[in-house]
């Protein structure tokens, strides 16, 4: 942003009178916008507004309609993504399309066009990690990595391609202040090189603090285009919404400390094989009416942490958890649900849901231990749908019905459904991995209020998150884990976003993370 | 024993584990590439016959290789139309092709039962391939040194080059693999052909080179043990070839105590052993094996576009 972009120069993007249906939604109707040489342009817009069409249709994985696109003044046909690095458009997608079973380094030669020698690529790759600083290790499989590992990956995977057009959609998703300053840092660099960038964040004080320029959809049509830096968050979320944004409604004299309702003490576990982090002598307690927030960078401990609290990993010692005073170490998974305590993981196709089977098949799976959807084991089918159909009306689920297949789902919409599901069924306590993860504003800000509702009526929620925004919006008392050692949990209170900030990502390595850096 | 039998015994070892060996790799491409196809034993007694029938008309055991690889080409490519054409299911249209080429081996080989060809010789002078102790190495016939190459090729294909990397990523994740721009169907449809072919060649290597004579079902099942050998190997074509070679040895132990007379095992025991003893040892690999890797195509079987 040192020099203007150039007002005369032709545009790099310009799409005019883009259109695209699909049976029964018109998903982009008459859009048009366009992308200066060197600009971050943010796309905003709720679930559904059409983004990911009109981004697919940019990067050739779909086709338009109607409409044209123009790339530096020639007007372009996309036919295909290969078509689209050709021109120099990369992306990184929302949905990593990475390949689990294989090595980063792999993994990044697969999205090149060119083939380049296995060491030739990992110095390049090295280059790149270095200058931008990006812990990742090119010989590790990818499914040992956490969700904000991958995501490099997919970030790598572009900047290796040295493109003209840069399509971010939702980068930050789980990385932590410190770290979404340095990939801004990134970004910016990259666009006073040249490169456009299409931005598209559901985080509006980024938007601010990053793009240029911003166009909003709604339902499928531009609603409004404008200057993040002039306009409010505010504004720009309500135009995104097409309503007013409500606040998160706290009970009046909220923090007040109830019973113990989660109390973990001294849990050791031992990591996933080959790379997990293992947890050492993690204790903390969440009680009645409050909301505990573990911040972290991903891959510190806290796959593990949910895995031991939902009983898919089984403590050593039956009093290591205790629910309510009594002691769970022990009990698996189905007997901590039906005692009351309910987790949502971090992955939500293939964990937190089957995507093979339809939301009602989903709600059973979860839901029977506290709610009479299946006494004696037969399926009472027209609770399960009352339920499903419940939640997603709760929720805003957009989708057909609960008849619907869960790995039809966008990611968001699926997690709003996740959610709700667990929340309808009023657990004693919640733990939830990154709860608003890949969700619009609107209907985070109904996921939280969900949340902090739940924890008035007495329940106590356990967040795991890597948004510490959220966090702090969210709880009430905040703790740390790093390289699997939970901080003491401090009231949010008082808490300064730097000094978390760094105890999470700044002084990742040392021993004494847990003590509260300097003020 | 002396040395000379067990030179022997190891000629027996190696024609016994060779079509095993290249039925096997044929289908840990397709497999790699995410196309289960269980139809190995269908195609490869297409191959079995088709080369028999050629061999048997034009009197070149060479043309008849040929005919069988393209019989085990066709056979695939039916499984390729209908699964990954049409999208029928991989599981069943795989056992309905088995059956296919059961019948259609019947039928064609009606004609040829009990007749005979010059079977397939070494592929080294006499002076090498009849020598004592060099035959070892020099008395095999060309299919023996083609399927070692082979295991040689297909490991550094897969590990190696950018075809190679490709194919596996097309069976870790097609959707992902599309979305880069890579053609699943395509691809999926070559690494099909590719299996048909080794499957359609060692089915021949039964009637043309093992039993130069024609029998129904002449390949007794065998490629059922070159599916089950994928998966115990691990998708790795090095334990393949160990896998295949094991299980050549206990069926050359099977002939020799046959033929030496035991009579304290049951025959029917006896027969037995091949299969489980290469399922014991396989197994026991597997679990020495590194935990938390993945080994089978995470994409296994499933079909694209996802329906």
């Amino acid at each position: 942003m040192t020099q203007p972009p150039d007002q005369t120069a032709p545009s790099r993007l310009a799409l005019a009178h883009v259109s695209k249906s699909f049976p029964g939604v018109k998903a982009n109707q008459d859009i048009s916008l366009s992308v200066r040489p060197g600009e971050i342009h943010a796309l905003l817009g709720e679930n559904g507004a059409g983004k990911s069409t009109l981004v697919k249709i940019i990067y050739g994985v779909q086709r338009a309609d109607e409409g044209g696109i123009s790339f530096d003044g020639r007007p372009v046909e996309i036919a295909s993504p290969k078509a689209a690095r050709k021109l120099g458009i990369g992306m990184v997608f929302q949905h990593f399309s990475l390949f689990d079973g294989m090595t980063v380094l792999e993994n990044i030669a697969l999205g090149l066009d060119e083939t380049v020698p296995a060491e030739e690529l990992k110095a390049r790759i090295r280059a790149i990690l270095d200058s931008y600083s990006l812990p990742l290790d090119p010989d590790r499989e990818v499914h040992t990595l956490s969700v904000g590992e991958r995501q490099r990956i997919e970030i790598v995977r572009c900047l290796l391609q040295k493109p003209k057009l840069l399509i971010m959609d939702e980068p930050t998703s789980v990385l932590t202040p410190q770290e979404v300053e340095r990939l801004f840092e990134t970004l910016r660099q990259i666009a006073r090189e040249g490169c456009s960038i299409l931005y598209i964040s559901h985080k509006l004080h980024e938007i601010k603090a990053l793009c240029e320029a911003a166009t909003i959809l709604r339902g499928g049509k531009v609603v409004a285009t404008c200057d993040p830096r002039i306009e409010t968050t505010r504004r720009m979320a309500e135009l995104m919404i097409g309503a007013e944004l409500k606040h998160l409604q706290r009970p009046s004299g909220g923090g007040k400390a109830g019973a113990a309702r989660l109390s973990v003490d001294k849990l050791d576990m031992p990591g996933e094989p080959p790379f997990g982090t293992s947890l050492k002598g993690v204790s903390f307690s969440a009680q009645a009416g409050e909301i505990l927030g573990i911040a972290g960078v991903a891959g510190n401990g806290q796959a593990e942490l949910l895995m031991a609290l939902s009983g898919e990993h089984l403590a050593g010692q039956p009093d290591a958890i205790r629910l309510d005073g009594r002691p769970i170490g022990l009990a698996n998974a189905g007997a901590r649900r039906a005692a009351g305590l309910a987790c949502v993981p971090e992955e939500r196709n293939g964990h937190a849901a089957v995507p093979e089977f339809t939301l009602a098949e989903n709600v059973v799976l979860t839901a029977r231990h506290r709610l009479p959807l299946a006494p004696s084991g037969l399926i009472r089918q027209g609770p399960v749908e009352a339920y499903a159909k419940d939640v997603i009306a709760r929720f805003d689920v957009r989708i057909t019905g609960p008849g619907a297949l869960a790995g039809s789902l966008s990611g968001g919409n699926l997690q709003k459904f996740i959610m709700g599901r667990e929340i309808g069924q009023k657990p004693d306590v919640l733990v939830v991995a990154q709860p608003t993860w890949g969700v619009d504003a609107g209907a985070a800000a109904a996921i939280r209020q969900a949340l902090v509702d739940l924890a008035a009526q007495g329940s106590a929620i356990v967040v795991i998150s890597q948004d510490l925004d959220e966090l702090l919006e969210l709880s009430d008392r905040l703790c740390v884990i790093n390289e699997g050692r939970l901080s003491q949990a401090r009231p949010v209170a008082g808490l300064k976003l730097e000094e978390i900030g760094l105890m999470m990502g700044g002084v990742h390595g040392e021993s004494h993370v847990a003590e509260p850096a300097h003020v | 024993m002396t040395a000379a039998i067990l030179v022997s015994i190891f000629m027996t070892l190696a024609a016994a584990a060779t079509p095993i060996l290249l039925a096997a790799l044929g289908e840990l491409v397709t497999e790699k590439a995410g196309v289960l196809n269980l139809g190995v034993e269908g195609m490869m007694l297409c191959g079995a016959v088709a080369g028999f029938a050629v061999a048997y008309s034009t009197g070149s055991v060479a043309l008849g290789l040929i005919a069988a690889t393209l019989a085990g080409v066709a056979a695939a490519m039916i499984f390729a139309l209908l699964t990954l054409g049409l999208g029928s299911n991989q599981v069943a249209t795989g056992l309905a092709l088995t059956i296919f080429g059961i019948g259609a081996s019947s039928l064609i080989g009606a004609g040829f039962v009990g007749r005979t060809i010059t079977r397939l010789g070494p592929l080294f002078p006499a002076d090498y391939a009849a020598h004592p102790w060099l035959r070892l190495v020099f008395g095999h016939d060309a299919i023996v040194y083609l399927s070692l190459a082979l295991v040689l090729a297909v490991s550094l294909f897969l590990r190696r080059t950018r075809a190679g990397l490709i194919l596996r990523a097309v069976g870790e994740n097609a959707d992902s693999a599309h979305a880069i721009g890579y053609r699943v169907l395509a691809i999926r449809t070559a690494a099909t052909a590719f299996g048909g072919a080794l499957a359609g060649l060692g089915g021949a290597y039964f009637s043309l080179a093992l039993t130069p004579m024609w029998a129904d079902r002449l390949t007794a099942g065998r490629g059922w043990i070159a599916l089950a050998l994928v998966v115990f190997a691990a998708w790795k074509p090095g334990r393949l070839l160990i896998g295949a070679y094991l299980f050549g040895a206990v069926a050359t132990f099977e002939l020799q105590a046959k033929a030496a007379g035991w009579s304290f095992i049951a025959p029917e025991v006896l027969a037995m052993t091949p299969y489980l003893a290469t399922i014991v040892v396989l197994t026991m690999m597997s679990l020495g094996r590194r935990t938390g890797g993945r080994d089978a195509p995470a994409c296994l079987g499933k079909p694209f576009p996802a329906s």
